[in-house]
């Protein structure tokens, strides 16, 4: 019996500090992944400025946030910045289509480079990080309300009798059932909606769409539109989960980029198994396994050293290695996708 | 002729604006100004090397420019003998450790018969299996090193040598980085360049934070010895004194205007050396090869040349150079900060300063470099000023102004990034263009 209750005990405190989340910061990567895959397959360049999209996007939904709360409204048990979400969605949408409008139309009318985006990118990510600090100020910001956990761990240990607590914060739960809303509407509108298959038509063959009568203006603005949801509500979702602070922002280029990468980038599917299996292997790599191993083994027997992989600290480092195995191994990637 | 005259005014304007800033605010401000300046300038022919040269993306600024320091650091820092004592053998036995695991784990990916699949996870297996025995070794040493004198020391301290020397030492080290990312992503789509380069960048940065045996990590390293006189001594002496007497200046102001002196010369000539061997490898037969294969690739390669290897090549001389302007730049501080380097900063001001100054050319870089450095630190007195007076029709405690006064300091992100869109846009040769020829 007790063998029974050890393994349930193992597998809540892996749950408790791994999986859980695992899947909400996969997901926040997932999002923030398929937001770089999407400006990637339509428009040919690597976004540097997307970190920074995501935090522009997520001080808009701070702001109304605030606003909203000043005016005494909230969404009982859930994050008030649900309802700011949509005026952040706007606000990013809107900016979006703005560069594109001033900057990145020129280019494309040139033909330049994808390395010339990248650059313009840069400036755009200079001009976005000032914007933002300006605005909001280089600060902290809290602005998560209404009910902190959907399941406490000591619920949790009442209802199972378990030694171990399992606890799901509600920012985790939001974060998960959102991103699962938002993938599936997105692949609704590539799959079955006419405009989506002119989107995947485009990425695909360029010229070959053209002749069909696709026109490239609008794809490119439904690209920005898509981003720009995705960047708005990622970077929320990211700032209700661990707190806003304007510089954690462009350190999340990279993870970023390595889901997109290891999934294929250009490829949806490819981008939110990224975001997963970087997220999850960030945790599993520097997760101390010390007190599994305890009720794995038989009696009391219980290992010296923490049994850590890897010191929390290199989190960022299990990113980079997994994005060197697959550019060594496969650079195309998990599902070798270039088209949408 | 003409260009050449532009030239001329471009870089007399450039002198006239120091000038100015040591008149209205003071000589010291502009000589600390002048010494950035010349470091960001050879920090600017580093990425121009690889960017203007070869047309390669490197992200990774940040990354070589902080192993330089940690250079500066190593080479120059007295050794803690306590710490030696305690564990510096078993730390130096786990580094060694650590080299030949990964060295096996290549042999192993390389040489070993089988299927790749195989060798791949016969590759894997003994990088893991190296890691693991690395930290047996390396982590009880660590532990000991780390407790002596932990406010003070508590690292393995450094060679004791001139700081001078760390300047080659961090370009010998940046070079090494650059070789090893160089060989995994040089050869794949040019945008995989700069999302590795980005990523070996920002972890150079957290193993500088968290190895504490090494450099102390984020209790920084101060005080490292200097190549030039300290002002305290300066003070000291009868000429200094004599000179502060003539020109009716205070002592202490012009102790540290010498000293400031002093380092804009050394810096001048690092840069003096540098610029011209760029110079000549940009004219010699291996530029005019880089050049065409910058500008066609296939063509290039069809005519036999080796276009991986020769990229690999430019990417390790930029990345030195950038190395090197790194220990510089950490002899400057005369402290080591891991937690100074930030992207935006190190990597991208850097880019801007390369567009702006005008991408293949060194003059232009150099340019570049000054301009740059100069409006990122003057636009916060700039930005305050022209908020204060924008706002100076409000209340004095209206909030919207004490807020706008309060963040004025990041107006200047924003207006490099709009100085960066304009140049690309207008003029996308930049200030000094790449000669034709």
């Amino acid at each position: 019996m007790t063998a029974v209750t050890d393994i349930l005990n193992a597998l809540a405190l892996l749950s408790n500090f791994v999986l859980v989340p695992g899947l909400a910061y996969g997901s926040q990567l997932a999002l923030g992944a398929l937001g770089v895959t999407m400006v990637y397959a339509v428009l040919r360049f690597s976004n540097f400025a997307h970190g920074e999209t995501m935090s522009f996007g997520a001080m808009i939904t701070i702001l109304v946030t605030w606003w909203l709360q000043g005016k005494g409204v909230n969404f009982g048990p859930l994050p008030t910045a649900l309802l700011a979400l949509p005026i952040g969605i706007i606000g990013t949408v809107l900016m979006c289509l703005l560069f594109d409008r001033f900057i990145y139309r020129y280019y494309r009318r040139q033909k330049a480079a994808p390395v010339t985006y990248l650059i313009v990118s840069v400036g755009i990510l200079f001009i976005l990080s000032g914007v933002v600090r300006f605005v909001i100020g280089p600060q902290d910001r809290m602005f998560a309300d209404g009910e902190r956990f959907i399941l406490k761990a000591r619920a949790f240990k009442e209802m199972t009798g378990l030694d171990q607590g399992l606890a799901i914060k509600t920012s985790q739960g939001v974060t998960v059932v959102t991103a699962v809303i938002i993938v599936a509407l997105l692949f609704w509108f590539l799959n079955r909606t006419r405009t989506g298959k002119s989107m995947r038509a485009y990425s695909d063959n360029e010229d070959l769409a053209l002749l069909s009568g696709i026109s490239p203006a609008r794809v490119v603005a439904i690209t920005w539109i898509i981003t720009g949801a995705l960047a708005a509500v990622a970077g929320t979702l990211y700032g209700l989960d661990k707190g806003y602070k304007p510089f954690t922002y462009l350190g999340l280029v990279l993870p970023i980029f390595a889901s997109a990468i290891v999934g294929g980038v250009g490829n949806p599917l490819g981008a939110i198994a990224g975001g997963f299996v970087i997220a999850l292997s960030e945790l599993l790599l520097t997760f101390a396994y010390k007190r599994v191993i305890a009720y794995l083994t038989p009696g009391d027997w219980v290992p010296d050293g923490l049994v850590q992989l890897l010191a929390t600290d290199y989190k960022l480092a299990v990113s980079f290695v997994i994005l060197v195995i697959v550019l060594l191994v496969k650079p195309t990637g998990m599902f070798s996708g270039k088209t949408l | 002729m003409s260009m050449n005259l532009r030239n001329v005014l471009l870089f007399a304007a450039m002198g006239a604006l120091l000038v100015a800033v040591g008149v209205i605010q003071s000589a010291n401000v502009a000589l600390a100004i002048l010494n950035l300046c010349l470091i960001s300038a050879i920090m600017t022919l580093g990425v121009n090397i690889q960017w203007g040269y070869a047309g390669l993306f490197n992200a990774g600024v940040m990354g070589f420019a902080a192993l330089g320091g940690l250079a500066a650091v190593v080479v120059s820092f007295p050794a803690v003998p306590q710490a030696w004592a305690v564990g510096g053998p078993r730390a130096m036995l786990g580094l060694a450790t650590g080299v030949c695991a990964i060295a096996l784990a290549i042999v192993a990916w390389k040489r070993m018969p089988g299927s790749r699949r195989l060798r791949g996870w016969a590759a894997a297996g003994v990088a893991l299996a190296g890691i693991a025995v690395m930290r047996l070794v390396i982590d009880p040493a660590v532990e000991a090193i780390e407790a002596v004198e932990p406010a003070k020391t508590g690292f393995l301290g450094g060679l004791g040598l001139p700081i001078v020397l760390s300047w080659v030492v961090g370009g010998a080290l940046a070079a090494l980085a650059a070789w090893a990312i160089g060989k995994i992503a040089l050869g794949l789509r040019s945008d995989y360049l700069a999302i590795a380069t980005l990523g070996i960048s920002e972890i150079i940065i957290y193993f500088l934070k968290n190895e504490e045996w090494m450099a102390r990590g984020v209790k920084n390293v101060n005080g490292l010895p200097r190549p030039v006189p300290y002002e305290i001594d300066l003070q000291q002496t009868l000429w200094v004194q004599d000179l502060a007497a003539r020109l009716d200046f205070n002592v202490i102001e012009l102790s540290s205007i010498i000293v400031k002196l002093c380092y804009a010369g050394l810096f001048v000539v690092a840069l003096a050396v540098i610029f011209w061997l760029s110079e000549r490898a940009l004219k010699s037969p291996w530029g005019r090869m880089m050049r065409a294969i910058r500008d066609n690739e296939t063509a290039a390669s069809a005519m036999g040349k080796d276009v991986t290897w020769r990229h690999l090549q430019v990417f390790v001389l930029g990345s030195a150079v950038i190395g090197l302007a790194g220990a510089m730049l950490t002899t400057l501080d005369g402290i080591f900060t891991p937690t100074s380097y930030q992207p935006l900063r190190f990597t991208f001001l850097i880019w801007v300063m390369v567009i702006v100054g005008g991408s293949g050319n060194n003059l232009g870089s150099i340019l570049g470099g000054f301009v740059i450095w100069f409006f990122w630190i003057e636009a916060e007195p700039i930005g305050l000023t022209l908020i204060e007076f924008l706002t100076s029709g409000m209340a004095q405690d209206s909030a919207l102004r004490l807020h706008l006064i309060e963040n004025a300091a990041h107006t200047r992100l924003a207006t490099m990034g709009v100085v960066l869109l304009l140049v690309l846009r207008f003029s996308p040769r930049g200030l000094i263009p790449e000669r034709e020829k």
